[in-house]
């Protein structure tokens, strides 16, 4: 569950005007705004017109916007987001709407050989300017068909862009830059994340899609990552800060590309650097990252890379053993102190 | 609703001009492909190599009835596509030879030839994949309002793709115009039509989602061209799909790696009976429409086009190796 933490850096613009909502309506509000202010944006995907969105994120978006541009499919990830990619080529906007990233896999063949490759199988001639919104992450005792994080493979492919807004903001303001990107873009939700309240500017403007955050100063450990474990990561962090430990929290946001130069920087200033990613370890994101700062923070590092991340198993569904799987705020609590005091 | 339609053939009404130019651009892809096939002996071309002759009257007789600016999607056996769209056989050549000369400045070869003006979407390797493609490009035009039709050239082993059949629901159910068009050359590389469906009536796939469905002699360009006359005439009216099965055959392997063993030469002997270019030349001759004459010197022009590719492509130059990571993200200053 969402804890009450109040971090200390999740606005972007700290000090202006702002009000409080939930995740879920940010990224309403990013569509709607996105949908009034360019007609060739459109959503499409299952359930989100007649259902409201199986996670209730285009409630009424139906009865604004009407059936054309918002498009009830039917169950065919594959050819509702290949339409997406041919409507993009042809000169729409469109948001695709993949329930789970779960789902995204029978998608796959259109977002990694179609989306991703045909700019350059073109010689630079056509490009798919095409943003595909979809729930990633457990928790929800959902088991191991609706509850696993597929962004690092994603990430994996050159010509996708791949986001993760953590924060109501970047929920709110990543939408429209992505959809101003003239390159595929993928953002994964976090589920568990679409209840959080928070505050956004009352005058919200778009954001970067491509750099990384730092959302809590500190000198002796740098943890870094993304989506809902940002906010574990925060709990830890504020239960440490009593303990004396000070940890600087990096907010990755963006999986393709990469921002080093935040995170590396950060591990040069603490020395120490520990990853939390909900996917697995194994050639997965938190591998990617570990082996960047081995590459090129080696030099500066008091100790090896450490990782909190799922436990290497289908996510099962007795609460118990879900919990288990998943990183949680002891578990990282735990590894920041082994090695502080290790170092 | 028409489902299962066969069209008479050879009957189709046709004048000495329109005759002579089907048969221009059929010779146009039969002589491009036989040098492309020495060439790829003598490793000017190297890659896959997918050969389209014997299916010439199934691109030809359909291109004929698009508008410049309809949209055409095709598969990896599309040179005979690109040049009946009017890419040229020079940027083609160059892009099988690798060189930035190309229409794709040689990131795609034989299998992914692009071209903006004259909207060819590719060249797509991915057996099925680039159906829904078709549908999202028709969506496009559709709630924008343009009156474009969308082309799209697949073969019967697409059929048994799962997004064969999600890309056909999506566009009946959305009334959108697309004209589909199944190249089935009876064979999905080396597995036989019977062998991969267990209906082998394709058309009858195509009309089970509500969308008029022929079935045409794919051997016989005046058959293609009227049924491509009639599904696209409709479409740019109607807005719904329609699905032509063109049974074709293609003369040469599957690729230039293929022992073909899985058919018998026979059957290939028989096939080449029905050659789309000399049963045109036949039935013009028999209408006293072209003369000997005529077909010598399309050869002649032919000839020449094709030379003239080979020698853009000879003296095209390769990309610099600097460049290899360039068109992986979009580039302002490329567009």
């Amino acid at each position: 569950m969402i804890t009450k933490t109040k971090p200390n850096n999740l606005l972007v613009t700290p000090g202006v005007e702002t009000y409080t909502l939930t995740y879920r309506e940010a990224v309403r509000e990013a569509m709607r705004e996105a949908m009034l202010r360019d007609e060739r944006v459109f959503l499409m995907g299952e359930d989100v017109g007649n259902y409201g969105g199986c996670f209730a994120v285009s409630m009424g978006m139906l009865e604004e916007f009407g059936p054309m541009r918002v498009r009830d499919t039917p169950l065919s990830e594959s050819g509702f987001t290949g339409a997406g990619i041919g409507a993009a080529l042809n000169g729409m906007r469109p948001i695709v709407e993949v329930m789970t990233c779960n789902f995204s896999l029978l998608a796959m063949d259109q977002i990694v050989n179609n989306a991703a490759t045909i700019l350059h199988m073109s010689g630079g001639l056509f490009n798919v300017p095409l943003v595909i919104r979809t729930a990633t992450g457990g928790g929800k005792q959902l088991a191991a068909q609706h509850s696993h994080s597929w962004e690092g493979w994603y990430a994996h492919v050159p010509g996708l862009k791949v986001i993760a807004p953590a924060t109501v903001e970047d929920a709110r303001c990543m939408l429209w830059t992505a959809l101003e990107d003239p390159n595929p873009v993928m953002i994964f939700e976090n589920s568990l994340l679409y209840n959080l309240k928070g505050e956004i500017p009352v005058d919200p403007q778009p954001i970067d899609i491509d750099k990384a955050r730092i959302r809590r100063y500190g000198d002796d450990i740098s943890i870094i990552t993304f989506g809902r474990s940002l906010f574990k990561v925060l709990d830890a962090a504020e239960i440490l800060a009593e303990e004396g430990i000070e940890c600087e929290v990096i907010d990755l946001r963006s999986l393709r590309p990469l921002d080093d130069e935040t995170y590396i920087d950060s591990v040069v200033k603490t020395n120490r650097a520990l990853v939390v990613d909900e996917g697995w370890k194994s050639v997965g994101i938190s591998a990617e990252i570990s082996a960047r700062i081995m590459e090129q923070a080696f030099y500066d590092l008091d100790m090896p890379v450490e990782r909190v991340c799922g436990v290497e198993v289908p996510i099962p569904y007795a609460k118990h053993m879900e919990e288990a799987s998943l990183p949680q705020v002891e578990d990282i609590a735990a590894a920041v102190r082994r090695m502080v005091d290790h170092g | 609703m028409k489902t299962n339609l066969t069209l008479p053939e050879m009957t189709v009404e046709i004048d000495r001009e329109h005759g002579l130019h089907l048969l221009h651009q059929m010779l146009r892809i039969r002589r491009f492909e036989e040098k492309s096939a020495e060439l790829y002996t003598q490793q000017k071309i190297r890659g896959f190599l997918h050969l389209y002759i014997g299916e010439e009257a199934v691109a030809v007789g359909v291109m004929e009835n698009l508008d410049p600016d309809d949209n055409v999607l095709a598969t990896y056996r599309e040179h005979g596509q690109a040049l009946a769209r009017g890419v040229s056989m020079g940027a083609v050549m160059a892009e099988m030879y690798g060189k930035q000369e190309g229409c794709a400045r040689g990131r795609g070869g034989s299998m992914h030839l692009f071209d903006k003006e004259t909207r060819f979407f590719g060249g797509n390797a991915i057996v099925g994949g680039h159906l829904p493609l078709a549908v999202g490009m028709a969506l496009a035009d559709k709630m924008r309002g343009d009156n474009r039709v969308t082309c799209i050239f697949f073969g019967d082993g697409a059929v048994a793709e799962g997004e064969f059949h999600e890309a056909l629901n999506l566009s009946a159910l959305w009334d959108l115009p697309v004209l589909f068009v199944c190249e089935n050359n009876r064979y999905g590389m080396g597995t036989a039509l019977e062998l991969s469906h267990s209906v082998t009536d394709l058309a009858a796939k195509a009309a089970a989602y509500g969308m008029a469905a022929a079935s045409v002699n794919g051997m016989d360009v005046l058959a293609m061209h009227a049924a491509a006359r009639e599904a696209v005439t409709a479409i740019r009216h109607g807005g719904s799909p329609w699905f032509i099965e063109a049974r074709t055959y293609r003369f040469r392997a599957h690729s230039m790696f293929d022992a073909e063993l899985y058919r018998e030469k026979t059957e290939v002997e028989e096939w080449k009976g029905l050659d789309p270019i000399q049963s045109l030349i036949r039935t013009l001759k028999e209408r006293d429409l072209i003369t000997d004459d005529d077909i010598n010197q399309l050869e002649l022009m032919v000839g020449i086009e094709v030379d003239e590719g080979v020698r853009f492509a000879e003296d095209g130059t390769w990309e610099p190796v600097e460049d290899l990571e360039r068109f992986v993200y979009w580039e302002e200053a490329v567009a």
